[in-house]
């Protein structure tokens, strides 16, 4: 128990700032109010699904959770069901055996939702594309607010991602 | 070259390999032999020759104490069938129930024949890997019914989870029998992220190919870039400079650090211990953000391509690897200091997910799971291929199969790599890191063969005309062990199995390809 408490003690807070939201990430405009808004960007929940990515892209949203990034200090936190959730963060393209599980999640997910795709995948379908057993971007399958590409994104844009989704888009600051 | 009763010739590559071609009539009593001889499954698949005189095949590739044999038995254009070989290695059958989704070549006396890779994509008696069928054919969502297997009896109830999980993990479908707390049976199906990844091969040229081999499972993209190279590099006759293999070699272990770091943190979290996700996750990111430095790249994606590596790590830069290593290594001793006083950590580690080795063996377990499990095999000390010959491996034993024991083999296989990785860097040969890729005709076949941070991964390549692919089989050691998770949580208690699945950390992506 003393190595456990000296080691914390000796690491200390290594949090770094977060970043600002990115509107050249925005798909379509902000549906949600100025009052939603401003709950959401103090308590959001967020659904991961991967839809068919090569787990590329997971390894980075853990990342997001780590001491570094520290996404649960802006009140942002991963949960276990859609049925919890505010926003769902999609991976992948969308795989054809996927397809109908990511349309039964998304209606799990109560209104008022947002989306964020994720990875080259999610944006475009990436190396990936349309296929017999692909049906590429996510917003092929359900409605997308943002899409944060990179082939993995880095935390930050995952970041800015989710920030975004919960800007109003008028330039206001984080 | 072998002891079998076959011809055989050698494959030209890297790695020591021959080919054979067999007859349905002998297949079983080769395999029985093989069997016989410890010989191990690595891998099943079917081709359609059609586009070259033939009609379609079946391939086996069995790893022998001499190498790797690449078995090949012609099947008849007509009703294609072979004798099933899973009453021989068990890890068979998922592989032949694939082989047949894909290919429509039927496994004979197989007691499962359950679709295994089609869900709602396309419908049965349509083949997606048949040269006939476009890779852009869009089909009609099927129907998707499956049998699982049906526990009953008085208590006896089932909980179904996924494919949508309650963590950031990949889909999968898993349906637990459970009697209380305890499980009874449980069922897996994958290929969920089935994206036809073996289909794009096809429509792909050598050099293009690689991109797509390093994303056949995002985690292992250094061990299937370099196995998808190596076997480029065979079939062209493309020799890379040894200064490549060194890189090769040091990013290949960089990767497997980097899991190791990111499990251990997660198992530390899966039994309330969340210093040690925090803890663990610090590390493994002042590692990913030094390979963003050096590599350009976080997960070194793209790092390695046929005929070489993408770029260089002059000796300043080695130098600041090395100094940047120091204190990730140190940190993690003290932590797995902290892992082994930690009585509840312990405690639920202890016994957990138990695989023997008598049952490890059976199932074919693979990498460092198998490792856990008394199964000393390790590419990197059986076939010791350069830069492995000049810096030996020192792994250790675990016979007790448990998630301690896994824990422990990923905490010493990670130290072992910070050693290989100082040793790899001080001595990097001098000279070109890439050299162009020779042409390559039609009709040449390369192996790939690497020991990846979760085992040995494959990639068989058999080429087309105009340096294009005929056919490129990627296998990851995740097919061996998901039938044994399937086996590690009996008796165990529903809550224990994220701490199990975890342990093993299995990819998704790899096996539905």
């Amino acid at each position: 128990m003393y190595r456990l408490l000296k080691q914390i003690a000796k690491t200390g807070i290594v949090s770094e700032p977060p970043p600002h939201p990115d509107e050249t990430l925005r798909q379509i405009e902000q549906r949600l109010g100025a009052v939603i808004l401003k709950h959401f960007g103090r308590a959001l929940t967020i659904r991961h699904v991967d839809a068919g990515s090569c787990n590329g892209c997971e390894l980075e949203i853990h990342t997001m959770n780590g001491p570094y990034y520290n996404l649960e200090r802006l009140g942002i936190k991963l949960v276990a069901s859609p049925r919890h959730a505010d926003m769902l963060l999609v991976t992948g393209p969308v795989s054809r055996n996927m397809e109908l599980a990511l349309k039964r999640t998304y209606d799990a997910t109560p209104d008022p939702k947002l989306v964020v795709a994720i990875g080259d995948c999610g944006c475009t379908g990436g190396i990936f594309g349309e296929s017999y057993a692909s049906c590429g971007r996510v917003s092929n399958v359900i409605p997308v607010d943002v899409a944060v590409p990179g082939c993995p994104p880095t935390p930050v844009a995952l970041m800015q991602g989710i920030l975004t989704a919960i800007s109003s888009g008028l330039h206001d600051g984080a | 070259m072998t002891d079998l009763p076959i011809q055989t010739e050698p494959i030209p590559g890297a790695m020591p390999a021959f080919r054979s071609m067999i007859e349905a009539g002998t297949l079983r009593a080769v395999v029985e032999k093989a069997k016989a001889q410890k010989a191990r499954l690595v891998a099943l698949w079917g081709s359609d020759e059609t586009t070259r005189g033939g009609a379609y095949a079946l391939h086996l590739a069995l790893a022998l104490r001499s190498g790797l044999l690449w078995l090949t038995l012609p099947l008849a254009r007509e009703h294609p069938r072979y004798p099933s070989i899973a009453d021989i290695y068990p890890c068979a059958n998922r592989m032949q129930r694939a082989a047949y989704d894909l290919l429509g070549i039927h496994a004979q006396d197989s007691p499962d024949h359950r679709k295994w890779v089609r869900h709602r994509a396309w419908p049965g008696g349509v083949f997606p890997l048949r040269k006939e069928f476009d890779i852009g054919t869009s089909l009609p969502a099927s129907d998707d019914r499956y049998p699982f297997v049906k526990v009953e009896g008085e208590g006896v109830h089932e909980i179904p989870v996924g494919p949508v999980h309650a963590g950031t993990i990949e889909p999968g479908h898993f349906r637990f029998s459970i009697v209380g707390e305890k499980i009874l049976r449980l069922e897996e199906r994958l290929c969920y992220t089935h994206k036809g990844i073996e289909k794009l091969f096809e429509t792909m040229t050598l050099a293009e190919g690689a991109k797509l081999a390093g994303r056949v499972s995002g985690d292992s993209t250094v061990a299937y870039a370099w196995a998808y190279a190596m076997a480029v590099e065979g079939a062209s006759g493309t020799e890379p400079p040894s200064r490549a293999l060194g890189l090769r070699a040091i990013m290949l272990e960089l990767e497997r650090i980097a899991n190791h770091l990111g499990d251990l943190g997660y198992l530390g979290s899966d039994v309330g211990l969340a210093f040690g996700f925090f803890q663990f996750w610090r590390l493994k990111e002042d590692l990913l953000r030094l390979q963003g430095e050096l590599f350009g790249h976080r997960y070194l994606m793209d790092q390695v391509v046929p005929g070489g590596v993408a770029r260089d790590l002059p000796r300043e830069r080695a130098a600041h690897l090395l100094t940047q290593l120091a204190p990730i290594e140190s940190e993690a001793i003290a932590l797995k200091a902290i892992y082994d006083d930690h009585a509840g950590a312990q405690d639920r580690f202890t016994m957990t997910g138990q695989v023997l080795p008598e049952l490890a063996e059976k199932m074919g377990l693979a990498g460092f799971a198998a490792r856990a499990s008394g199964i000393m095999h390790d590419l990197r000390i059986d076939f010791p291929i350069p830069p492995y010959q000049q810096v030996g491996l020192r792994l250790g034993s675990h016979t007790r199969g448990d998630v301690g024991a896994r824990v422990l083999v990923r905490f010493e296989e990670l130290f072992e790599s910070m050693r290989l990785v100082q040793t790899l860097a001080g001595q990097l040969a001098p000279g070109e890191i890439r050299v162009p890729l020779a042409d390559c005709n039609a009709g040449k076949c390369g192996v790939g063969w690497v020991e990846g941070w979760r085992g040995e991964v494959l990639i068989a390549l058999e080429t087309a005309d105009a340096n294009r692919i005929h056919r490129a089989h990627a296998h990851d050691p995740s097919w061996q062990n998901w039938p044994v998770i399937e086996r590690a949580v009996l008796g165990n208690i529903v809550p224990d199995f994220p701490l199990i699945n975890k342990s093993f950390n299995l990819s998704y992506s790899g096996q539905d390809l």
